[in-house]
């Protein structure tokens, strides 16, 4: 123990998860005891509660770049950046969540979950320690189960969920078993602690812990090997779930991992290379099963694995380039509002699956059509949008870090998924209107429209977030 | 002022997107008066150019510190050249008439935004900035391609969209070699040609240059990466392989002469044998293919990989020469660049006149024609001019630069302009086959009642073919500007 934050437990730093954790109970209880009609009041107070602990977590910013509780939690600028990007994806899935609960007579739990949900990635972006890790994945685990399932009468909602759940329930152990390991190794679970304790470990035991602690983490990031969930969540779960988990627990366990190998002697533990062939492994086959897919749904889960491997390509770069703090950060924002966009068109044509059934969607809803295209141009990583700057900055800090190969790899990839984005695209623009394409409703509509706007914009205006990312410190490296 | 230039038509476009009440007249009025404002730009550009060194115009704005990137736009004797060219093609191809298919507000945008993007890619001075335009070019060509060609218009849309994404991809990494070889890091062009970061770094700068090679060699593009041009050229609207050939082929050569002879010039000359290898092979290669086609476009566009091929050969000679022979170095690289302008403003007036054998027969094949000098003397006459032209004809513009290269190239590389010479050979035969074919002979009964050029296509055409006669005539006042910028960059490394 002992070190930078000293043994008090200053409530302060937790201020946010505090709020969160107040207002889920506030919308349970108001849940519960609210008329059906009124059920969608939760959603305000869901809403309200994420501005709120916003507000509560950007003062944070430029603030004591310290551990605090005894070390385990993380009150870097790294961490409150993680908080305020989960909490505006928590915000745009209510958004694009109303309408489409709107038939659910009990969808005011939906909310309380749902922030939840986002506590659980925000603990695992903010865990600087094992045990907290381990508290982080387990409560966006297990609220993400019940998320997916949330289409109680639906059999693919059901079958999506279970098998999240059965592959979540081996990884998760795996995490835990994996945290024993390194606790065992170390004598102490806070990653400042490790960093010390663990050089001169049994190398054996120190790679088998990281290994399977990175396992359990690649459930959470959806990537390979444990990535089997993401097409099955993003086809079955309600679509507004399936935007919330491709996106929101990426960005706790991205993060989570880049704390994780910074704990690790390099010299005993090749993590940097293990990192780099998942990246590979990831990007590789999230794009071809995607190529494909003529389910959009499905193609954008698959989409979703191969954006982990890219996100994969920050950490591969840790401390050897200065770009891979802020290209790892600016990749979970692009990647976040492209994908959020593109579910958002999914979900506002009431989660219209076959890509065949978009055709004349440029004729019937230019707009929406815009937005298909934007983000999904900004998915492969075309000028000017956001997803561009993030992979210019992935790729410098890869190659910067002696990683050309994957940069390589990477670029292969990236022409690869251009092929796929475009067979949805295509119908869309290029085949005349054959059925009317009815949609949900001005929530969905608006929320996917700002995400939209958002990729657009963050490209264009990648300056100030970029310098703020840059000036970010993540411990405990 | 440039950046009116780039942005005045991008906003064209994006009010011809949103402001529905525009008809087919209207849409077309309003974008010709757009795009007249960058051609007025580049003239006034063209005429208060004084031919210093360095760049003129400039423009500067911070955009992303953190990278080094900003916003940096401006001209020398290289890029004024062909952003006037550009302008000019962009203006007389909106003019010329094609089907719209119904949707004429969207392809005038489309066409606007084209232009924004090709414009900023040649004022640029930041490879950020480049890469920006580079890319965004793609996919106004692809929408082009795809709704409004013919054909398997689709998939050669696709094709054209990832094989070049591919090729600007490689180019990526290229320019992140570049950026993070520098120091202090930046995508500043002018300060990268004045730091040179990658001289004398063996290995990496090899491989940088190579990939940069690869990037723009889809572009331009050169024998192997040229597979994806003849299907899109053949499936899009005549003004969209106007601007295909004429400009979006020039970003891969002008990269050549911006970055790699500019940034890397020792790299460039230790790999310019190689590279001038590759010029020749497109040379003798896409002469011969162009001689085996019977559909009229497939032919132009295989001739358009012969003519890159020369302007490439003219590139690595003058790298070559740099230092050593910069009297024929100066030669090769003013004639290259200027063969860039010429081939745009030839080929760009011989795809808008494919474009109107499609719009009266619906086809491109050669041996469906026939005769036709007799029913359309002045389409007849103007196909004559441009394949004249791009065969080399003294007298106008290809020829001059053409011969510029050569005189050049065989001061320094004697076996390959030998060889390259074949390629005028052949150009000139296929050409004349062609008009032979197309308009001398019997005119079949089918085609009794082909109508000539419209006044509208004349008037479209007259300052293209006009230009060709004026530079083939008197070229100095165009080679002037080229030769501020040329002298400098063969001064070596």
């Amino acid at each position: 123990m002992g070190g930078m934050g000293g043994m008090d437990m200053p409530v302060g730093s937790v201020g946010p998860e505090i709020f969160l954790i107040v207002g889920a109970v506030t919308t349970l209880v108001y849940a519960l005891f609210a008329p059906r009609k009124a059920q969608a009041g939760a959603a305000v107070l869901a809403l309200v509660t994420i501005a709120v602990t916003a507000v509560a977590s950007a003062v944070m910013l430029r603030g004591s770049q310290e551990l605090t509780f005894f070390d385990t939690y993380a009150a870097d600028d790294v961490a409150v950046w993680a908080k305020l990007i989960i909490l505006v994806i928590g915000a745009v899935t209510i958004g694009l969540s109303v309408e489409w609960f709107a038939t659910d007579p009990r969808h005011g739990e939906y909310y309380a979950l749902l922030l939840l949900a986002v506590l659980g990635a925000i603990v695992l972006a903010g865990a600087a320690d094992l045990m907290a890790i381990i508290l982080g994945l387990l409560l966006s685990s297990a609220t993400g189960y019940v998320l997916a399932a949330f289409h109680r009468t639906s059999a693919r909602s059901g079958e999506a969920a279970i098998k999240y759940y059965l592959l979540g329930a081996l990884t998760n152990g795996a995490l835990v078993y994996g945290a024993v390991l390194l606790f065992g190794l170390g004598a102490t679970t806070t990653l400042i602690g490790l960093t010390g304790a663990l050089p001169g470990a049994d190398t054996t035991a120190l790679v088998a812990g990281t290994a399977l602690m990175i396992l359990g983490l690649a459930f959470k990031l959806g990537a390979v090997p444990a990535h089997a969930w993401v097409p099955d969540v993003a086809d079955g779960a309600p679509a507004p779930v399936a935007a919330f988990l491709t996106v929101a627990p990426k960005v706790g366990a991205l993060i989570a991992i880049a704390r994780l190998v910074l704990t690790l002697p390099e010299d005993q533990v090749g993590w940097r290379l293990l990192v780099a062939v998942l990246a590979a492994a990831t990007m590789t086959l999230g794009n071809l099963a995607a190529l494909w897919q003529d389910d959009v749904r499905r193609l954008l889960g698959w989409s979703a694995v191969s954006q982990a491997g890219y996100g994969l390509m920050g950490v591969v770069a840790l401390g050897r380039s200065d770009l891979a703090i802020p290209s790892l950060l600016f990749f979970l924002v692009a990647y976040a509002v492209a994908n959020l966009a593109a579910f958002g068109v999914v979900i506002e044509l009431r989660g219209r699956a076959d890509r065949g059934t978009y055709a004349g969607l440029a004729t019937a809803q230019p707009l929406l059509a815009l937005v298909l295209v934007i983000s999904f141009l900004s998915l492969v990583g075309v000028p000017p949008l956001a997803g561009f700057t993030a992979k210019l900055a992935l790729f410098g800090a890869v190659i910067d870090a002696g990683y050309t190969w994957l940069a390589v790899l990477a670029v292969a990839n990236t022409v690869v998924s251009l092929a796929y984005y475009l067979r949805v695209v295509a119908p869309a623009y290029f085949t005349p209107l054959e059925a009317p394409l009815p949609v949900l409703g001005t929530w969905a509509r608006a929320a996917t429209l700002v995400s939209g706007a958002a990729v657009v914009v963050l490209g264009i205006l990648a300056g100030p977030l970029l310098h703020s990312f840059d000036v970010s410190r993540l411990l405990p490296g | 002022m440039l950046s009116v230039a780039i942005f005045l038509p991008l906003a064209g476009a994006i009010a011809l997107l949103l402001v529905k009440g525009f008809t087919e007249r209207t849409a077309r009025l309003f974008a010709i008066a757009t795009s007249v404002v960058p051609l007025a730009i580049m003239v006034a550009a063209w005429v208060r150019f004084d031919g210093g060194a360095g760049f003129d115009l400039v423009e500067s704005v911070p955009w992303i510190p953190t990278l080094g990137v900003g916003y940096r736009v401006g001209v020398d004797g290289v890029s004024l050249p062909l952003a006037a060219m550009t302008a000019l093609l962009f203006l007389v191809c909106v003019a010329y008439p094609v089907e719209l298919r119904g949707k004429p507000r969207h392809y005038f945008a489309a066409f606007l935004f084209l232009e924004a993007a090709s414009l900023g890619v040649f004022l640029a001075l930041d490879l950020f900035l480049f890469y920006v335009f580079f890319d965004i070019s793609l996919v106004g060509m692809y929408f082009l391609i795809a709704v409004w060609g013919h054909g398997d218009s689709q998939r050669s849309a696709l094709k054209f969209f990832l094989y070049t994404l591919a090729g600007s991809l490689v180019m990526l990494l290229a320019i992140l070699g570049l950026y993070l070889a520098s120091d202090p890091r930046t995508f500043d062009m002018a300060e990268l040609i004045r730091q040179q970061p990658l001289d004398g770094d063996g290995l990496r700068a090899g491989l940088v240059f190579l990939a940069f090679v690869v990037g723009f060699g889809v572009k331009t593009p050169i024998v192997p990466f040229h597979t994806w041009l003849p299907p899109a050229h053949v499936d899009a609207p005549g003004p969209a392989s106007t601007v295909l050939a004429g400009v979006l082929l020039k970003m891969g050569t002008y990269g050549f002469v911006r970055i790699l002879l500019s940034m890397m010039p020792e790299t460039f000359q230790r790999f310019a044998l190689p590279v001038a290898i590759v010029g020749v092979v497109s040379i003798v290669y896409g002469a011969l293919v162009a001689l085996g086609q019977s559909n009229v476009k497939r032919m132009i566009a295989y001739s358009s990989v012969n003519h890159m091929g020369y302007v490439i050969l003219g590139v690595a000679a003058a790298a070559a020469g740099m230092g050593n022979d910069e009297d024929g170095a100066r030669l090769a690289l003013s004639g290259a660049t200027l063969e860039m302008v010429a081939h745009g403003l030839i080929t760009g007036a011989l795809f808008l006149l494919a474009g109107s054998i499609w719009t009266r027969a619906e086809t491109y094949e050669v041996d469906e024609l026939g005769g036709l000098a007799g029913r359309a003397p002045a389409m007849t006459g103007a196909i004559g001019l441009a394949a004249f032209a791009s065969l080399g004809l003294p007298g106008l513009a290809g020829f001059v630069a053409e011969f510029q290269i050569f005189a050049g190239t065989f001061a320094i590389y004697p076996v390959l302009a030998g060889i390259a010479l074949l390629g005028i050979v052949i150009t000139a035969a296929l050409f004349l086959r062609m008009l032979q074919k197309a308009f001398l002979g019997a005119l079949p009964d089918r085609w009794l009642a082909w109508p000539d050029l419209t006044r509208t296509e004349v008037a479209a055409l007259v300052p293209v073919l006009a230009l060709v006669v004026v530079i083939g005539v008197a070229p100095s006042w165009v080679l002037d500007v080229i030769d501020t910028t040329a002298s400098t960059l063969v001064n070596g490394p």
